[in-house]
């Protein structure tokens, strides 16, 4: 499937669901297991993204102290907390990982 | 913005990179298709995984939908063409100040109502918050593409897509169902790292979706 396809057939499902309710449904409300299960699906998702990104490196699970995207990652974990800020946690997080790949090499 | 720099990197061209923010208009979604497009994921995964992503906006959908019911198809259409994450928060707050819900019955059809008091103007605002960042969104793509144009790989700046995911997760994370949630989707992507057609992202979210839902139930 081309890269067009994919975006076609995922702006149409991301348009229908965002349609759902507004047009065919109208005043009901969301069945309530349905509206739980969606609460988990951004972590969820996101979480199952994030982490190989972390802790791979070329494909081999890496948790030492040479693994710099793991460490820059915790610490970008850290000012995302404190902060609530995309901006400062990609700014530490990239200069975090700059500084540790200086040091390692 | 990041986004753009990110497609180019993952060797979308630059027709599609800009297509993509017309075309399927949601942040989070587009970076996940760029990283699988990056690593050669089957179109049919690709699509799969993005629509999970997207099926918040199932609640956005249902929680605008009584302030909209008097409107004509073509501008429930538009609209929800434009209901991306931060348009929904910026209207749904204002709608409710405006015209808070009045439950009602409808014996009828059986269900419980909620009736908005009557306002006219109320789907204009969303309109304006929907097309600010539609305008907002296309630009900063552009920047993008023509950023990550610029900017050498030796930059490491695919990194930003993990920072990006990290600064979105984190503010989800408020009780410990979906902290759980997140522990457990994150260390099954690692232990199906290998599995067949990238299907491992999904297989994960679906087991920390679970334990989240099972968590939760417990309390």
């Amino acid at each position: 499937m081309s890269i067009w396809w994919v975006m076609i057939f995922a702006g149409l499902f991301t348009f229908l669901m965002r349609l759902s309710f507004i047009l065919l449904i109208g005043r009901r409300d969301i069945p309530s297991l349905l509206s739980r299960t969606l609460r988990f699906i951004p972590p969820a998702v996101l979480s199952a993204i994030v982490f190989p990104e972390l802790f791979l490196t070329n494909g081999e699970v890496n948790i030492s102290i040479d693994n710099a995207r793991l460490i820059a990652g915790v610490i970008a974990i850290v000012i995302a907390w404190k902060t609530k800020s995309v901006v400062w946690t990609i700014l530490s997080g990239m200069i975090s990982l700059w500084i540790l790949q200086f040091l390692l090499r | 913005m990041i986004y753009g720099v990110l497609a180019l990197a993952a060797g979308i061209p630059t027709g599609a990179t800009q297509a993509m923010s017309a075309i399927v208009f949601a942040g989070s979604s587009q970076v996940v298709i760029t990283q699988l497009v990056g690593q050669n994921t089957p179109g049919l995964v690709i699509v799969l995984t993005a629509t999970v992503i997207n099926l918040r906006h199932l609640l956005y959908s249902a929680s605008v939908s009584p302030y909209l019911q008097k409107l004509s198809t073509s501008w429930k259409l538009l609209l929800a063409y434009l209901l991306t994450d931060e348009a929904y928060a910026v209207s749904i707050m204002h709608f409710q100040e405006e015209s808070p819900l009045t439950a009602s019955y409808d014996a009828s059809i059986d269900v419980n109502l909620k009736e908005p008091a009557d306002n006219q103007n109320l789907h204009w605002y969303l309109l304006g918050a929907g097309l600010a960042l539609w305008s907002t969104w296309q630009l900063s793509t552009a920047a993008g593409i023509l950023l990550g144009a610029i900017i050498p790989t030796s930059w490491s700046l695919d990194f930003t897509l993990a920072l990006t995911f990290i600064a979105l997760v984190v503010p989800y994370l408020k009780d410990k169902p979906s902290i759980l949630t997140a522990l457990v989707s994150g260390f099954t992507a690692l232990l199906a790292i290998n599995s067949p057609y990238k299907l491992g992202i999904l297989v994960a979210a679906l087991a920390g979706i679970i334990i989240g839902v099972i968590s939760e139930g417990k309390r």
